[in-house]
């Protein structure tokens, strides 16, 4: 068997791992860099509509969401399944909307209240009753900058 | 003193540790980045402002209306969505000095020169009844309509494709061909400009 010297004896070395948690580490901030918190739990179901000229939210800290939908399926025995708003984290009526709108800019930094862009999250099935409400209750209290969520559509 | 050797640290679980941290990431945040349409909307109108309204005259403004069983009408006839994009083009750009669509203003872009600036406005009008999609689908080829002026508009005169063209000549091409889309008052029959 030792035809080539009994080097069959050598242990073959363990690959080293000690890089590994490196790799691993980079991994964790390219994801702690590209992406940003959850804010919200969703609790009503949002299906965007498509279209095609989307344009880039530029200043994802200065926009603030509004969804409109039906309530999801666990919460629909409770609130119904006509189409409702969501603001942060609970169902509210088109009367709450200048209160968010205010705590809202409240938050932000003096100088970039007047670029706040509102992000009106709508499902494709919704109608448009419900919306207009909402853009005239933001007329009113002044956020004129907003931006109906859409997806591009997949070829 | 001591000549022993202090034993290695055991680093086989950062790995583990850091994988923790990865998956605790992975599940609390979202990529994806938010695409829409931005618009801004009309300020509220002062009681007393209302009166001197712009007068827009009847040639500058064309109506988009959809009803509440999404039928798209512009102008006076109803039309396929396929087709009201290039209605809109036509309308906005008036190739032929047509005296039944707008009238165009030569306008100093600052930095620039002189350009025709057409005095277009699109009133888009919404039944409460309109789904959503449509209303979309409907703002969805008004954009595209514009953006397609913009690129005509920056192929004659920079020979690119607006998006490639510099931010300086990107200002100069939206002051050029605007885009005024008015989302109308919604029990108000009559436009508001912007």
């Amino acid at each position: 068997m030792s035809m080539f010297g009994g080097s069959n004896k050598k242990e073959v070395p363990g690959i080293s791992s000690g890089s590994l948690s490196d790799i691993v580490f980079m991994l964790l901030f390219f994801f702690m860099v590209t992406t940003q918190m959850r804010e919200t739990e969703n609790k009503v179901q949002v299906k965007l509509p498509e279209a095609s000229e989307v344009t880039k939210l530029e200043r994802k800290d200065l926009s603030s969401y509004i969804n409109i939908g039906t309530p999801i399926r666990s919460l629909q025995a409770q609130y119904g399944t006509d189409a409702r708003i969501q603001l942060n984290d609970s169902f509210k009526t088109k009367e709450d909307i200048r209160d968010f709108v205010a705590s809202e800019r409240e938050a932000m930094k003096e100088g970039d209240r007047p670029l706040m862009t509102v992000c009106i999250r709508a499902d494709q099935d919704v109608r448009m009753g419900i919306i207009t409400d909402v853009k005239q209750e933001l007329r009113r209290c002044s956020a004129l900058k907003i931006m109906y969520s859409a997806r591009k559509p997949s070829e | 003193m001591s000549k022993k050797k202090t034993p290695g640290l055991n680093t086989s679980s950062t790995a583990d540790i850091a994988f923790l941290l990865l998956c605790y990431f992975l599940m609390t945040t979202t990529m994806g980045s938010q695409t829409g349409l931005s618009r801004r909307l009309p300020p509220i109108p002062d009681s007393k402002q209302q009166v001197e309204d712009q007068k827009i005259n009847r040639r500058n403004i064309i109506v988009v209306r959809i009803n509440s069983a999404d039928k798209v009408l512009a102008g006076s006839e109803m039309i396929d969505i396929a087709f009201l994009k290039d209605k809109i083009k036509e309308f906005l750009d008036n190739p032929n000095n047509d005296p039944s669509l707008p009238e165009k203003e030569l306008k100093d872009i600052e930095g620039y020169k002189a350009v025709p600036v057409s005095k277009g406005v699109i009133s888009l009008q919404n039944d409460r009844g309109t789904s959503y999609s449509k209303y979309i689908a409907v703002q969805n080829e008004l954009v595209k309509a514009v953006n397609e002026l913009r690129d005509e508009f920056s192929m004659a005169n920079f020979g690119k494709k607006y998006a490639r063209l510099s931010e300086e000549e990107q200002g100069w091409v939206k002051k050029a061909v605007p885009q005024n889309i008015s989302e109308a008052e919604p029990k108000d029959v009559n436009a508001s400009t912007r």
